[in-house]
């Protein structure tokens, strides 16, 4: 009995230093909150970076912008850096949310090319550095998809009987939703709810032939060929394209949506200067460069582009050109009507 | 006497002030979001809303009760053979039954995708034999399997504990007055089972009707649960925050089961009552 | 009949055991892929343990399981011993509320509890979801289970020795601690057990109730599901199998021996 009451007591003194560690540990060093997409960075560049400035970083990742948003929105968790889409940055930026940058403390900046700045979301280029860019498409295997029906270059093939339950789709409202309304041919920035209410029924229409709602798990569908379609982000088909071969993507016809994602600091970190100092770093050539290989995502920054396979940069689909882009929409922060109709026509859905 | 009260009061102190706060004032604050809005103000549209979801209620309740059902097929053999093992081999074959449970539930379901899927384990195995290959996952089917897999030895456990109650001798004695299997089933073991078979399938409906993650795995993203729902209006997935909503139906769903679990109680008293004739 | 029920009893177990078998095989699958298998490698144990986030969250489940288990049996003990001496309405009262967290589904707790820190957050502008919201909501759900193993225990104790204690002159407390503590210690440890083991496996309540700076081991499992397939999350499992098998048999053998021991004396 003694013994045990000795363990207790045992347990109890190392769940209590165990506790002070992961509390307050190493005190005066500062710890950044960073919160990111999964599978968008080169995880080796964080130590490189606590190395390099003392400051120690806690990694945590999202599926989409709208779980990244609802999780700071709560005012529950507290994160210095976010990097999310463009749409999702005017909406943080109108509700207040983000901080306005001191550009002293990141000089890379100036490496990110003119033409990603001062966009739609953060036109006085005040609260974010682009971190990537890059459009939609749609990506199949060439042995399980007929090549008539791919050369068509359409939106349609993600509505094509033939492949009922080898289709992927989108997991989150906002993407799934671009998609059905540019195969409408309306605007992924509609403020009209019978355009919405239309681009509900073709996902409703596309439900029974979508083997699964997916995001990072498009990965794993596409390169093992459990999957034969599925439309998704244009990096990420050069990734899956290395994992199988028989793998293509498209542009669609129809249009897709241009994105910019960004590094921000929210108005509540208490560590401003040192996220920025994050920042800084992320836009290092060097590490801007290693981010560009490993995520597969088009890079704003412009040393970087020099230096990467030219292979990569003269992809025309994942550094689109001019005239791919005339073509390409990018997302809008919606009016909270349109965006509550879409999330009740999303849940709508998924639910019959 | 004083005395001895001031002291009980202080015993109970630190229980009754942290389950006030940590258990009794969230359930208050589920049902005051559940009949306001946003404002703040008394409404009954989100208890009303529930009829929209109506579809959902019911799509979970369906699923959760064929699982339960099937645990419970499955498992009250294996529970009565356990129970009419040596002593010894009973404790380890329980102890193979628990194992299971102790990796993480989310683990298990995970390694069901690997063998469920179109290129999955199974269907290799049976192209390998030249057969045809089936659609198995992102389907009802697949989530009834997740359920019944996870939460099978929540149905063995209890209905194994009051099988062991049951003396060898009591069925030997049923037996030689002249009862044939299948009346020593309906007529003693069954009765004398009730309330391991009770808590059995509370232990498994609850967690099976309320799951989000499992439709999630092995559903696609296709099949949609309450828990789904609830997850969604909380965490935003659908860019959209609602507590009210959210509430309401967290509400709804509590007193499903609280109704549920009244009427197997109700099952639990009448099955003792007859018992005991 | 006997050998039908031997098949039967196998089909079970192969069920219950197949999904482990995959993830234990495939954790040493030199390839990344899902069902192919292309010969033996530690490479996804090397990558594992140089994992930090997976490695930080498991040190964080482990503290909290601790810490909670800890905070849940002093308070559950405490409490059973006033519950015990309840008659009546109160005791009705008390049990009943005991047994919310126990009967309500996990998620109804979880969304429960996240409206209150941030009904206290937003409202009050008090705290942060983190290791503290967690340690809350974990001590909460297991305060009931050590109280549901600690009052049966208690039911059978023989009162007389502690006021027997106390008419010698002991003080209630260490009458207490001396007298009562060693009769029901079999419940309190596996009251203690339970709460550690429940708070480990919890998945649903830490993941509405972390926050940015504190992630459970199954709250990092279940992004790492929802990220491209990595055999890392095999590997952990075959390792967390392992841990979780080499307890029960400690504890099993422990027990044995305790009984034989009981035999000889």
């Amino acid at each position: 009995m003694k013994k045990k009451i000795l363990s207790l007591v045992l347990a109890a003194v190392l769940a209590l230093s165990v506790l002070s560690m992961a509390g307050c540990g190493n005190s005066g060093k500062v710890t950044l909150n960073v919160y990111n997409w999964g599978e968008y960075i080169d995880l080796s560049v964080l130590p490189e970076f606590e190395k390099e400035t003392g400051i120690r970083v806690n990694y945590t990742t999202y599926a989409s912008n709208e779980e990244m948003y609802a999780k700071i929105a709560s005012g529950a968790a507290s994160y210095d850096v976010v990097i999310p889409s463009d749409y999702m940055i005017s909406k943080l930026i109108q509700e207040d949310m983000l901080a306005p940058l001191n550009f002293d403390n990141i000089p890379n900046a100036r490496y990110i090319g003119e033409q990603y700045k001062g966009l739609d979301f953060d036109p006085e280029n005040q609260y974010t550095v682009p971190y990537t860019w890059g459009t939609t498409v749609v990506i199949y295997n060439k042995s399980m998809v007929d090549p008539a029906d791919a050369a068509a270059q359409s939106l349609d093939l993600l509505w094509n009987e033939k492949y009922s339950g080898q289709i992927l789709m989108f997991d989150n409202p906002r993407d799934a939703f671009g998609v059905a309304l540019s195969k409408l041919g309306y605007s992924l920035n509609s403020e009209n709810p019978d355009e919405w209410k239309a681009a509900a029924e073709e996902l409703k229409k596309q439900k029974p032939l979508v083997q699964a709602y997916v995001m990072d798990q498009i990965f794993d569908k596409m390169e093992s060929g459990e999957a034969a379609i599925a439309p998704y982000y244009a990096g990420d088909a050069l990734i899956i394209q290395d994992g199988n071969p028989d793998i293509d993507y498209y542009i669609p016809k129809e249009g897709a949506n241009f994105f910019v994602d960004a590094m921000c600091v929210l108005k509540d970190s208490p560590h401003k200067a040192e996220a920025e100092a994050f920042i800084n770093f992320m836009c290092k050539t060097d590490v801007a460069v290693k981010t560009a290989e490993i995520i597969g995502y088009a890079t704003p920054h412009l040393e970087a582009v020099k230096q990467l396979d030219p292979e990569i940069t003269g992809n025309t689909v994942v550094y689109a050109d001019e005239a791919v882009l005339a073509n390409t929409e990018v997302f809008l922060n919606l009016s909270p009507e349109i965006n509550r109709l879409q999330s009740d026509l999303w849940t709508d859905i998924k639910k019959d | 006497m004083h005395r001895k009260s001031l002291s009980r009061v202080a015993i109970n102190a630190p229980y009754t002030v942290w389950m006030a706060i940590f258990v009794l004032v969230p359930i208050a604050l589920v049902v005051y979001y559940a009949f306001t809005d946003a404002a703040g103000r008394f409404t009954l549209q989100n208890v009303a809303s529930i009829v929209d979801y109506s579809h959902t209620f019911f799509t979970s309740l369906e699923l959760a009760l064929i699982s339960t059902a099937i645990c419970l097929v499955l498992a009250y053999p294996l529970a009565y053979a356990i129970s009419r093992m040596h002593v010894k081999r009973q404790s380890t074959m329980i102890m193979l039954v628990m194992l299971p449970m102790w990796m993480n539930f989310l683990i298990r379901t995970y390694a069901w995708m690997t063998i469920l899927e179109g290129n999955g384990l199974i269907n290799r195995a049976v192209r390998a034999l030249g057969g045809e290959g089936f659609h198995m996952i992102n389907t009802n089917g697949a989530v009834v399997l997740g359920m019944v897999y996870n939460f099978l030895p929540y149905m063995i456990l209890p209905i194994y504990t009051v099988l062991t109650k049951i003396e060898q001798s009591t069925i030997e004695a049923a037996q030689d007055l002249g009862a044939n299997r299948v009346n020593i089933f309906r007529r003693v073991l069954l009765p004398m089972s009730v309330p391991g078979v009770i808590s059995g399938i509370t232990m498994v409906f609850v967690p099976a009707v309320s799951t989000f993650v499992i439709s999630k795995l092995l559903g696609g993203g296709k099949t949609f649960l309450i828990g789904d729902i609830i997850e969604n209006y909380f965490l935003g997935n659908t860019g959209t925050v609602d507590y009210n909503i959210g509430a309401a139906l967290s509400l709804v769903l509590m007193i499903l089961i609280l109704i549920s679990m009244a009427i197997m109680n109700h099952f639990d008293k009448d099955a003792s009552a007859g018992g005991i004739m | 009949m006997k050998a039908l029920s031997k098949v039967y009893n196998f089909l079970i177990f192969a069920f219950l055991y197949a999904p482990i078998l995959v993830m234990i095989v495939y954790s040493f699958n030199a390839d990344k892929s899902r069902t192919q298998f292309g010969g033996f490698s530690l490479r996804w144990y090397t990558e594992l343990f140089h994992d930090q986030v997976i490695l930080k969250s498991l040190y964080i489940s482990l503290a909290l399981a601790l810490l909670s288990a800890l905070i849940a049996t002093i308070i559950g003990t405490i409490a059973s011993v006033g519950i015990h001496a309840m008659r009546g309405a109160p005791r009705r009262a008390y049990l009943a509320v005991n047994n919310i967290p126990v009967t309500n589904p996990d998620i109804v707790t979880a969304i429960s509890m996240m409206i209150l820190f941030v009904f206290f957050v937003t409202k009050l502008n008090g705290m942060e979801m983190g290791f503290g919201t967690l340690l809350i909501s974990h001590i909460t759900f297991n305060i009931p289970y050590v109280v549901l193993s600690v009052l049966p225990k208690l039911r059978g104790l023989n009162s007389n020795i502690y006021e027997a204690a106390q008419d010698l002159g002991c003080p209630p407390v260490p009458a207490f601690l001396k007298v009562v503590i060693p009769q029901i210690s079999q419940g309190i440890v596996t009251g203690f057990i339970m709460a550690f083991t429940l708070s480990l496996d919890d998945f649903v309540i830490s993941y509405f109730n972390s926050g940015s700076t504190a992630q459970t081991l199954p709250v990092t499992i279940y992004s790492m599901t929802k990220r491209p397939y990595s055999p890392k999350i095999n590997a952990l499992s075959t390792l967390l199998f392992l841990a979780v098998m080499a307890l029960l048999l400690i504890v099993n053998f422990r027990r044995s021996g305790d009984q034989k021991k009981e035999v000889h004396s």
